[in-house]
């Protein structure tokens, strides 16, 4: 009883299944209008890329790995998926606004844990996502949903790695979440 | 027909303008289904919340479906779409590692940047460890060239590895997914029943 009433009490969100059918529908006009799908790890490492380019240029077009996504006539900055990401930002400050949940600075964290410890494994699951994404060429995004919904065996494969890890090591994770 | 930008049906000089609208959708349906909080998406691990499931599988319907109807009516040209390359190893590690991530961090990158926007510490923080992870990778790149590029099948699709049509897989997933639906409808509400502590 007590629990429905939590429950109950959470921020409206659409139902899943409406959200599902409009984020179907958006990898599949992109892929329509752009012949590509989403993403959201490649403007971080854009990012990365820049900041290596402006603070250290040498360094930069030196490193076998950064210098592929450096070119002379423009900022690693004007990428698609940079301007991409701007548009999620500020979408979901859209989406926030409208439904209500844009507040203060806050961190969410389950009440077992504290909020210091909370983003310390934050920062630590950044990294990790972070280095993933490169290996496994994109993130839950760009490879688990728009190569698996494009049927590139790479990113079905990305798919299974991500949740089947998901599940086999959530039972050690638990204390972060309930 | 399609692809437009690629065909040149729109110029390419929309494509930067293409780009932010399709972010703004994208944005807007993550933090509306709820991927702005943590919590609510590492319940599909726990079983307390499927949203993730159920956005995401009902997303690959829909579009896995919705490609097969554009190429039958000869809309979208699917030779000309991009396939993710497949580098069968690193793609696997990289897999388990994201999945390292996302139960120890909470969000992916695009779910974060909507948490952000909403005001969540948490998410900046993360994408903080993105930005770092990023640069540990780039740097030590030189280390583990040889197996980042191993496995290397090329841009290859379900059908191109097996043979088997793709109407087929559109087909086969989508009932592996009703019954994902239904399944899980009842472990949600069981494990609801004893969960006590999940609040917004």
């Amino acid at each position: 009883m007590n629990t429905s009433k939590i429950i109950n009490n959470q921020p409206k969100y659409i139902n899943p299944y409406l959200g599902g059918v409009l984020l179907g529908l958006l990898v599949l006009i992109t892929v329509f209008i752009t012949g590509r799908g989403l993403g959201a790890s490649g403007a971080i490492k854009s990012s990365v890329v820049t900041t290596a380019n402006v603070i250290t240029p040498d360094n930069a077009k030196e490193n076998a790995y950064m210098s592929q996504f450096i070119s002379d006539d423009h900022s690693p900055m004007y990428t698609w998926l940079v301007f991409e990401t701007i548009g999620v930002f500020l979408g979901g400050l859209l989406s926030g606004i409208l439904f209500g949940r844009v507040k203060k600075f806050r961190i969410e964290h389950s009440p077992k844990i504290t909020s210091r410890k909370r983003l310390i494994f934050a920062l630590i699951g950044g990294m990790l996502f972070g280095i993933g994404s490169q290996f496994g060429r994109g993130c839950t995004s760009g490879a688990a949903l728009s190569g698996s919904a494009t049927f590139a065996l790479g990113g079905i494969i990305v798919m299974f790695a991500i949740f089947g890890t998901g599940y086999v090591i959530a039972y050690f994770f638990r204390k972060l979440w309930i | 027909m399609g692809p437009l930008i690629p065909n040149g049906i729109i110029g390419s000089e929309w494509d930067f303008v293409i780009a932010i609208l399709l972010g703004v959708a994208f944005g807007f349906i993550l933090e509306a289904s709820g991927f702005s909080s943590s919590r609510n998406i590492t319940g599909v691990f726990y079983g307390y919340n499927f949203v993730v499931l159920r956005v995401f599988f009902t997303a690959l319907i829909v579009a896995m479906v919705g490609l097969m109807y554009f190429d039958y009516f000869g809309w979208l040209d699917l030779s000309k779409i991009f396939i993710l390359p497949t580098y069968i190893y690193p793609m696997i590690l990289g897999g388990v590692i994201m999945g390292f991530g996302f139960i120890m961090g909470g969000f992916c990158p695009g779910t974060s940047f909507t948490a952000i926007a909403i005001g969540k510490i948490d998410a900046i923080v993360f994408t903080i460890g993105l930005y770092l992870g990023i640069f540990i990778f780039s740097e030590s790149y030189p280390l583990f060239e040889s197996f980042y590029n191993s496995g290397n099948l090329g841009n290859v699709t379900l059908t191109d590895v097996t043979g088997i049509p793709a109407p087929w897989f559109a087909a086969a997933f989508t009932v592996v997914a009703l019954a994902a639906f239904w399944g899980t409808m009842f472990i949600e509400k069981r494990v609801r029943k004893n969960t006590k502590e999940y609040k917004f």
